[in-house]
């Protein structure tokens, strides 16, 4: 009955199970990953080598052209105006975070009804971006939409949409939008997390206003910054639906970005080039490779800093 | 039970064979159809057309996808890469050609030698590439002016015959406060739709093709410019309506619809919108686009389009029974009918329909199309020359200025995509 608990023969899998249990559960993950993301990464590169309408097989129906398509691209404008128009997006979006954060302070308070206020607020965030687009292009519309109607009052009007100038800016604050209220909510629960007792001596000492913002409240809001930081800079890079529902990439291709260049090169309906295409991916991937490692590195260096 | 309801299947069969032109041969298996008719009247047609085909042959099953119709044109594809179905929907012309370069349209110049398509004789050169067939046609369109009959009425116009005479009418209708021309320029091919026809009437149909095929040159060509520059007289004299880059072909309706604009150039399917937005057959009409240089014969736009046989096919036999049955006179007369797709049949044996739009698309066509007749700018030209094309002419028609770029760009894509 009483039998010792002898020591089970330990096998090869027993020994080594504390790294191989966790290699395991990566597996799954790893393999999707690898198969996804990670080899389509360097298929890209490979075809776009290639000069390949995407029907057939590459091995046979594709043409071996070297960095070919590179060359074209840098004497190409169309690719220079979208790198712009990426640059552009880039920049302008970034006023989300200012912009949430100033929303998020304000709705910081208690009072009768504060949920409902924050839900109004958040709610742009909440419906898809095509109806954005579409509310916006309704906006813009000239003669009837609502904007040329208040500045019809003044005796202006300006078709936003249709002026090859003007158009970027009027997607990017039809992006801001939505962008804004995600950081907010961001902000919103940062600020829950906001150790009052630190607002408490500050205040004791004297800090109030813009002073007690930048040095106190901000500080601790660094995690939701740097989170509100990264999902606005991959907003503005997967800037396509907005594009594409509000002016189609036109006026004569002035608000394309690169992803939509890429689509429009490579799978659309006149896009038979998937060699130029993957090119374009390949750079937009090296301009997005920037960001991924600052990401990456900033992460590091905080759990280093959080094990010491 | 099951006897009785086979034998009224026979008998339902036995019927429509009577009453259909195919000869019911023992079909089996299934047939796979993608289609893109999914506006509403053609989308009936052509679930019509797979039930009554399904109907004629008791052992084959008919399986139909509808693919919206914008959708489907990148999802082609996909579609017939991989697991490819018997028959699709498509366009001729160059159009086809990505798809019959890389093999996965199937090849069907023996069915059309072997006499399955009667009547069809003038529609082949569409079809036709490298000397072989491809597909059939299904249905075609005129394409023209159409216009507020009751407007013109109204400031005492007629239809014009030249291009003085349409210019001389724009000033009248300007001078009445209105715009001569609705047209929405976001998705550019309405743009492709003025060039062809000022190119053709200017320059030829041959000049215009030849251009199509990259054998003429966009900025050391005279007649290109002469082109451009009676498209500059509209466009200097406030022809067009404001805006029109910012708006679909359809979004420019309600100028026409409301009076605000005359006229339209554009394809036959125009018009059962005009009808829907509650104009009556008195208040519009259609005439040819008018001569422009007398020593050019009138070419023409009418797009076709089509049916093919997928090179991986599983079904070749029913997929070549389907497209003789849709190609037949009677079918064609049926599905081309006002109650169906409302244009113009291929089959040479099938009647036209009592329409006043559809029979004046037909005169014009076989009467009075001697220069010959085009597809339109993005089927006859290549897909990418197209697309860049059509981006310069959106261009040209909002910044008219900037001409001279516009043709060197078109040139240096011309100079790569045709070698």
């Amino acid at each position: 009955m009483t039998t010792a608990p002898e020591p089970p023969a330990q096998g090869w899998l027993q020994r080594h199970r504390m790294i191989i249990t966790p290699l395991m559960f990566l597996l799954p993950g790893v393999a999707f990953f690898a198969v996804y993301v990670i080899s389509p990464i360097f298929q890209s590169f490979y075809i776009s080598t290639f000069e390949w309408n995407g029907l057939g097989s590459l091995s046979e129906q594709g043409e071996f052209v070297g960095l070919q398509n590179y060359r074209e691209l840098m004497a190409d404008r169309n690719f220079e105006v979208s790198l712009w128009n990426n640059v552009k997006w880039l920049a302008l979006y970034l006023l989300a975070i200012p912009g949430g954060l100033f929303i998020a302070l304000f709705l910081n308070q208690t009072i009768r009804g504060i949920r409902l206020y924050k839900s109004l607020f958040f709610f742009p965030f909440v419906i898809s971006q095509v109806v954005v687009g579409l509310v916006f292009s309704w906006f813009y519309l000239p003669n009837v939409g609502l904007l040329n109607v208040v500045l019809g009052w003044f005796g202006t009007e300006v078709n936003i949409l249709g002026n090859p100038d003007l158009a970027t800016y009027g997607i990017i604050a039809a992006g801001l939008w939505p962008q804004t209220a995600y950081c907010m909510i961001l902000y919103l629960t940062g600020l829950n997390a906001v150790d009052p007792e630190q607002i408490e001596a500050a205040r004791l000492d004297g800090a109030k206003g813009p002073r007690m913002l930048w040095h106190v409240i901000l500080p601790q809001l660094r995690p939701a910054t740097f989170i509100a930081f990264v999902v606005t800079i991959i907003g503005a890079l997967r800037s396509f639906d907005l594009i594409s529902v509000m002016t189609n990439g036109g006026p004569f291709g002035s608000t394309r970005v690169l992803s939509f260049y890429m689509f429009e090169k490579a799978l659309s309906e006149y896009g038979f080039r998937m060699g130029y295409g993957s090119a374009i991916a390949v750079i937009l991937f090296l301009i997005m490779l920037i960001f991924i490692s600052y990401f990456l590195w900033t992460m590091w260096r905080d759990e280093r800093g959080a094990r010491h | 039970m099951l006897k009785k309801l086979t034998s009224a299947a026979v008998a339902l069969t036995m019927t429509t064979g009577l009453s259909g032109p195919a000869v019911a041969q023992d079909l089996d298996g299934t047939l796979r159809i993608i289609s893109d008719m999914s506006n509403p009247a053609p989308r009936e047609v052509m679930e019509g057309l797979a039930a009554d085909f399904d109907e004629m042959h008791p052992n084959l099953t008919v399986e139909l996808d509808i693919v919206d119709r914008e959708a489907w044109k990148s999802q082609i594809r996909n579609a017939l890469s991989a697991n490819p179905p018997d028959v699709v929907n498509w366009y001729a012309a160059n159009r086809m050609e990505p798809y019959v370069d890389s093999g996965l349209f199937m090849d069907i110049t023996d069915w059309w030698e072997a006499g399955d398509f009667e009547g069809l004789e003038s529609v082949k050169g569409a079809l036709t590439m490298n000397d072989k067939q491809w597909g059939v046609p299904y249905t075609y369109y005129q394409w023209g002016m159409y216009y507020r009959e009751d407007i013109f009425n109204e400031l005492g116009l007629e239809e014009p015959e030249t291009f003085e005479q349409e210019i001389a009418n724009c000033e009248v209708i300007l001078e009445s406060g209105r715009k001569c021309y609705a047209i929405g320029t976001k998705f550019l091919w309405t743009a492709g739709g003025w060039f062809d026809y000022l190119n053709m009437r200017t320059n030829g149909f041959d000049h215009h093709m030849a251009l199509a095929r990259g054998e003429l040159s966009w900025t050391e060509n005279e007649g290109v410019r002469q082109t451009f520059e009676n498209w500059r007289t509209l466009i200097d004299m406030g022809a067009f309506i404001d805006d029109h880059q910012t708006y679909s072909w359809q979004e420019a309706l309600p100028f026409m619809v409301n009076g605000e604009a005359t006229s339209y150039l554009m394809g036959n399917f125009v018009v059962p919108q005009l009808r829907d937005a509650g104009l009556t057959d008195d208040q519009i009409d259609f005439y040819q686009f008018p001569a422009i240089n007398p020593d050019v014969e009138m070419g023409e736009d009418a797009p076709t389009d089509t049916f093919h046989v997928a090179s991986g096919a599983q079904n070749v036999e029913a997929a070549r029974e389907f497209l003789k049955y849709v190609t037949s006179a009677e079918v064609q007369t049926e599905i081309n009918g006002p109650g169906g797709l409302g244009q113009l049949p291929i089959n040479a044996n099938a009647s036209v329909a009592d329409d006043e739009f559809i029979q004046q698309g037909f005169t014009m066509l076989s009467e009075n199309a001697t220069g010959g007749i085009a597809q339109f700018f993005d089927r006859d030209f290549p897909a990418e020359m197209a697309s860049i094309g059509m981006e310069g002419l959106q261009e040209f028609m909002v910044f008219p200025d900037n001409l001279d770029d516009i043709l060197a760009r078109m040139e240096n894509a011309r100079q790569r995509i045709y070698d």
